[in-house]
C-alpha cells in the first residue's frame, strides 16, 4: 500500500510547527498504525532525517498513551480503538492521511505528535480518590454489597484510560466526559460517598483552572472514545455538582 | 443557559397557541392579544421576566462561545466533525445569532409600536386591532422571506438545544429517547407552524 502521509513536525513547544508531506510505500494492512509510523522512523532514520515523536506504550489499547487527530478524528476512522489498535486496512491504497496531535490550550505540543497530558492528572489529584484507613484496619472492599447495576456502571466510568480522545474530538476542547468518567466511578460506589462533595467541586474547578472548554452536548466524545464512555457520566457529574453546590 | 433555553421552548409554544388562532379565529386572537397586553400580571411581571430569559441565554451563548474559543487556541488543520457530531449541535452560535438578529426585527415589529402605541401616543384600548395589524405586518414579501429564513434557523437551534438543555440539568435516562423524539418533532412542528402563519397572513391579506 502506498500513502501520501501529511504529518505535524514541531522542533519544540516553543517552535512554528508545519505539516510536511511524506510519501510511504510498502504498508500492509494488518500493521497497525503505530507501526506505519515505525516503518516511516526507521526510513527517515536511515536518511539522516529526525524521527516522527508520538507517544506511544502498550500498543494493547489499555494504557492511553498514544493519542493522534488522524484525518480529523481522534484514534482515526474506527470507533472503540485506540491508534495502537487502528489498523492500515482501513486505509485504502494511495490515500492521503493527515496526522497531528490532539489540540486543546491545556494539552500544549511538546514536539511533533506529543501533547503535555498532566493537565488530566492534576483532575485527577484534585479529587479523583477516595481515602482507606490502611493502617491495619483495612476492611474489604467487597464487605459492602453493592447492587450489579451500580457496580457495572461503576466499572464502565473506570474503564477510561485518560487518553484525551474526547478533549481532541470535542469542538470546544471540553474535558467533561473524563472528569465525569472519573467522578461517576467514585459516585456510584459507597466508598465514593464520603468525599462526594468535594470530590465534584474540586475535581471541575480543576477542569475549568485548566483552560477546557465547556460542554455543549455535542456528543463528539462519546463517538470517538476508545473505551465507549458514555455521555451519561456527564449528565451524572451534572446532578453531582448540582447536589454538591447546594449542600455547600 | 439550559434553563434559559427550556423556559424560552416553553414560551415558544404558547406563543405558537396564540398566534395559529389568528388563523382560525380572527377574533379569539384578538381577544387573547388584548388579554395579554393589558392584563397585568403579563405585562408587569411575566413580559419583564420573558425579556431576562431572552438576554441571559443570549450573553450565557456569547459568553459560552468565547470561553470554548479560547479552549482551542490552535486549530485542526483537518477536523472533520461530520464523523461524530451534527452540524445543528456545533453551530448553535450562527443559529443563535440568526435568531437573535430576528428577534431584533420582531420586537421592533411588534413590541416598540405596542409600547409606543400604548406609553408614548397614549391611545386608548382598542380590542380589535390586533389581528388586522398583524396581518399588515406580513404584506411586505421581504419581512415575510426573513421570518421564514429566521424560523428555519430556529428549527436548526431547537433541534440540538431542546434535547442537550436536559442533559445539562442532568437528566439522562430511560426518557431520554423519548426526550429525543419530542425534541425533533418540536423542532420541526412549532416553526413550520409559525412559517405557515406568515405565508398565510402574507398570500391572504386584508382587503377592504
Amino acid at each position: 500500500m502506498k500513502l501520501n502521509l501529511k504529518i505535524w513536525r514541531q522542533k519544540d513547544a516553543k517552535s512554528k510547527g508545519e505539516i510536511v508531506d511524506y510519501p510511504i510505500k510498502g504498508i500492509e494492512g494488518d500493521m497497525s498504525f503505530l507501526e506505519m509510523l515505525d516503518v516511516l522512523n526507521e526510513e527517515l532514520i536511515n536518511k539522516g532525517e529526525e524521527p516522527v515523536q508520538f507517544d506511544h506504550d502498550c500498543r494493547e489499547g489499555i494504557c492511553g498513551a498514544c493519542s493522534l487527530q488522524i484525518n480529523g478524528e481522534p484514534h482515526g476512522p474506527d470507533r472503540l480503538v485506540t491508534t495502537c489498535q487502528l489498523h492500515m486496512r482501513k486505509f485504502n491504497d494511495g490515500d492521503t492521511i493527515v496526522i497531528e496531535p490532539f489540540r486543546a490550550t491545556a494539552f500544549p505540543v511538546i514536539n511533533d505528535l506529543i501533547v503535555d497530558r498532566t493537565s488530566f492528572d492534576r483532575i485527577q489529584q484534585a479529587g479523583g480518590y477516595i481515602s482507606v484507613n490502611t493502617s491495619g484496619n483495612t476492611v474489604d472492599a467487597n464487605a459492602i454489597p453493592i447492587n450489579k447495576h451500580d457496580a457495572d456502571e461503576a466499572m464502565d466510568a473506570a474503564t477510561c484510560i485518560g487518553c484525551g480522545a474526547c478533549v481532541a474530538a470535542c469542538k470546544n476542547a471540553s474535558a467533561m466526559l473524563f472528569t465525569s468518567a472519573k467522578v461517576s466511578q467514585f459516585a456510584l460506589l459507597p466508598q465514593g460517598q464520603v468525599e462526594a462533595v468535594d470530590r465534584v467541586q474540586n475535581m471541575v474547578r480543576q477542569m475549568d483552572l485548566e483552560g477546557f472548554g465547556n460542554c455543549t452536548n455535542t456528543g463528539a466524545c462519546e463517538v470517538e472514545c476508545p473505551k465507549g464512555i458514555s455521555l451519561e457520566n456527564i449528565a451524572r457529574m451534572n446532578r453531582e455538582y448540582l447536589s454538591a453546590t447546594t449542600k455547600g | 443557559m439550559a434553563l434559559s433555553g427550556l423556559f424560552l421552548v416553553f414560551f415558544l409554544a404558547q406563543h405558537f397557541v396564540i398566534n395559529i388562532t389568528s388563523v382560525i379565529a380572527p377574533d379569539t386572537f384578538n381577544e387573547w392579544s388584548h388579554f395579554m397586553g393589558y392584563n397585568g400580571l403579563v405585562q408587569f411581571i411575566l413580559q419583564p421576566v420573558l425579556i431576562a430569559g431572552v438576554i441571559v441565554h443570549f450573553a450565557m451563548g456569547i459568553a459560552l462561545e468565547l470561553k470554548n474559543n479560547k479552549a482551542r487556541a490552535i486549530k485542526y488543520k483537518q477536523y472533520n466533525g461530520n464523523a461524530n457530531s451534527s452540524w445543528m449541535s456545533r453551530n448553535m452560535i450562527i443559529t443563535g445569532l440568526v435568531v437573535l438578529a430576528f428577534l431584533g426585527l420582531h420586537m421592533y415589529d411588534f413590541w416598540v409600536h405596542e409600547m409606543a402605541y400604548k406609553y408614548i401616543e397614549v391611545n386608548p384600548e382598542s380590542p380589535t386591532r390586533y389581528y388586522e395589524e398583524t396581518v399588515l405586518k406580513f404584506e411586505p414579501f421581504w419581512r415575510t422571506i426573513i421570518y421564514v429564513i429566521s424560523f428555519v434557523l430556529l428549527s436548526l437551534h431547537l433541534w440540538h438545544g431542546f434535547a442537550s438543555s436536559f442533559q445539562t440539568v442532568g437528566v439522562n435516562n430511560k426518557y431520554s429517547a423519548g426526550i429525543q423524539t419530542f425534541t425533533k418533532i418540536y423542532s420541526i412542528a412549532i416553526p413550520l407552524g409559525f412559517i405557515f402563519i406568515a405565508l398565510y397572513h402574507h398570500f391572504n391579506p386584508i382587503t377592504h
